[in-house]
């Protein structure tokens, strides 16, 4: 998953069990793009949606979480009301889990909100295959039957596998396949940075 | 700890803390797709698994079946008394037919003990061991350990008090077992009648006085009185008994005020348990259900949610 590596270069076990290392080659992303980014997501939010009353923030765990949250203070700053936030975990949903050799943890859902009739944003850290977003999608329509679902992310990196596409995106980064997206955030990193790592 | 490399779920007494801490928090996240209008996630899709049960149940066999299709697995129910066992044929050949179905995983009920750990040596597929003789019943320890966690928020330095017939109880081993490993304080009380020959083994306390074993406890467990399991003169009758060991508003006085009140069902009330304190505030008698199919669901995903080495 991208966004969850340790810090650049540190080793990293990657599907059976083979060692590779990350090399930083590249911030796209600073602390003030981070924000700036996020702000304008915010006003256009509200421009696609004209009126905020009825849209309320999905965050996919992990990255996705801290990201809604900020969205929703933008939000509040811009229009004075705060709308509801859910919290996503997917995993029950990936279709990767009769490949993978281990189950990933389970975290709690929690969606303190009736969701039917409502405008939502989904929110993650990084679009790539677009599994995730499939996952996060079936999750969602367990829950109810939202009016829309929309899609937000800070880093778009291509490569999808699946016809699916943002709404919302922070920066649009081209990137090989060979390359990781690491997604910092002062809320779970201690930091707010976007690199691109190289896998060798 | 994140994921749990283990074929089979048999008992508590082989399994480490961290396995037990990674199976309770992810029965939390599994406790809220219960609660929801779809009860129903799609992650185990596709797996197909036996519940064999050669002993009577309705709780622990509805538990499993239903945590089965909430994961969105096909299972099918044999039962004792209507399998081929009767007809003569072995158990090991019996599940060994139901593998070549191509079934992932065989929840089992038995008479007698060690039999769980007997099937899992001779299949390859995955067993969980729903209650083997006295043995143990692992799925139970845990529920009661999710319930109290639950309730109480640790079960690190938790007094708890099981009352009964430790002995014959397979419940009783597997929240010893699982309870010490968390750092739990056991104490056990009952008719000496009834407790284990091994009992130095599982360094637990027994209080021949219930008055002094429940001083202070912040859970007190009644056991079933296993009819079916006494041989004679174990008690004079089950008055005495009621009279002695039985759970009443009265004697949990003893306990810390918040205690818990718990029993693993079915009830004998009156006998056990007096009903006023079953269904009384401090009894999660009816939480330990819930936590039932929440713990199952939790244990099937780990053990089938991913592809494991062989």
């Amino acid at each position: 998953m991208p966004g969850t590596l340790p810090p650049a270069a540190a080793e990293q076990v990657v599907g059976g069990g083979e060692k590779m290392t990350l090399n930083p080659k590249a911030t796209v992303m600073d602390e003030k793009a981070i924000k700036q980014a996020l702000r304008r997501i915010a006003h256009e939010i509200i421009e696609r949606n004209k009126s905020i009353d009825n849209v309320a923030l999905v965050g996919i765990r992990s990255r996705g979480v801290p990201l809604a949250s900020r969205l929703q203070a933008y939000l509040k700053e811009i229009e004075g009301i705060e709308i509801p936030l859910a919290i996503l975990d997917i995993t029950l949903y990936r279709d990767d889990l009769s490949e993978r050799q281990d189950q990933p943890e389970v975290h709690t859902t929690d969606v303190p909100f009736d969701i039917s009739k409502k405008h939502l944003v989904l929110v993650d850290d990084v679009l790539y295959t677009g599994r995730t977003i499939r996952s996060a999608m079936d999750a969602l329509i367990d829950l109810g039957r939202p009016a829309t679902i929309q899609l937000a992310v800070l880093v778009d990196r291509g490569h999808r596998e699946l016809p699916i596409r943002a709404d919302y995106v922070g920066k649009n980064v081209p990137t090989s396949r060979n390359e990781q997206v690491e997604v910092n955030l002062v809320e779970i990193d201690g930091k707010d940075q976007v690199d691109i790592l190289d896998l060798k | 700890m994140q994921t749990l490399r283990r074929k089979d779920i048999l008992g508590l007494e082989e399994m480490s803390a961290e396995e037990i801490t990674l199976i309770l928090e992810t029965a939390r996240s599994m406790r809220e797709i219960m609660q929801r209008h779809i009860k129903k996630v799609p992650t185990l899709r596709g797996r197909s698994m036996i519940n064999l049960f050669y002993e009577p149940s309705t709780r622990t066999k509805a538990s499993f079946e239903l945590a089965q299709k909430y994961m969105s697995s096909d299972p099918i129910n044999v039962a004792g008394t209507s399998s081929s066992l009767v007809k003569g044929e072995t158990l090991k050949d019996t599940v060994r037919n139901l593998e070549m179905m191509n079934i992932d995983c065989v929840v089992m009920r038995h008479p007698v003990s060690g039999s769980a750990h007997y099937l899992a040596r001779n299949v390859e597929i995955s067993v969980v061991n729903a209650g083997d003789g006295m043995h143990e019943h692992p799925t139970q320890g845990l529920l009661d350990m999710f319930t109290i966690l639950d309730k109480k928020g640790r079960l690190e330095k938790l007094k708890v008090t099981i009352v009964g017939d430790i002995r014959h109880s397979r419940v009783a081993r597997s929240n010893i077992w699982g309870l010490k490993k968390m750092g739990a304080e056991v104490v056990v009380s009952g008719p000496t009648t009834l407790m284990p020959p091994d009992m130095e083994d599982f360094e637990i306390r027994f209080e021949p006085s219930l008055d002094d074993a429940i001083e202070g406890a912040d859970v007190v467990m009644a056991l079933r009185l296993q009819k079916e399991r006494q041989e004679g003169g174990l008690f004079p009758t089950l008055r005495e008994y009621a009279e002695l060991y039985g759970l009443n508003s009265r004697r949990v006085e003893k306990a810390n005020e918040d205690a818990l009140i718990m029993h693993p069902g079915p009830i004998n009330r009156g006998i056990e348990i007096s009903s006023e304190l079953a269904d009384g505030p401090r009894s999660v008698v009816l939480d330990q259900v819930t936590s039932g199919v929440a713990v199952r669901m939790a244990i099937l995903y780990l053990l089938l949610g991913g592809t494991k080495e062989e």
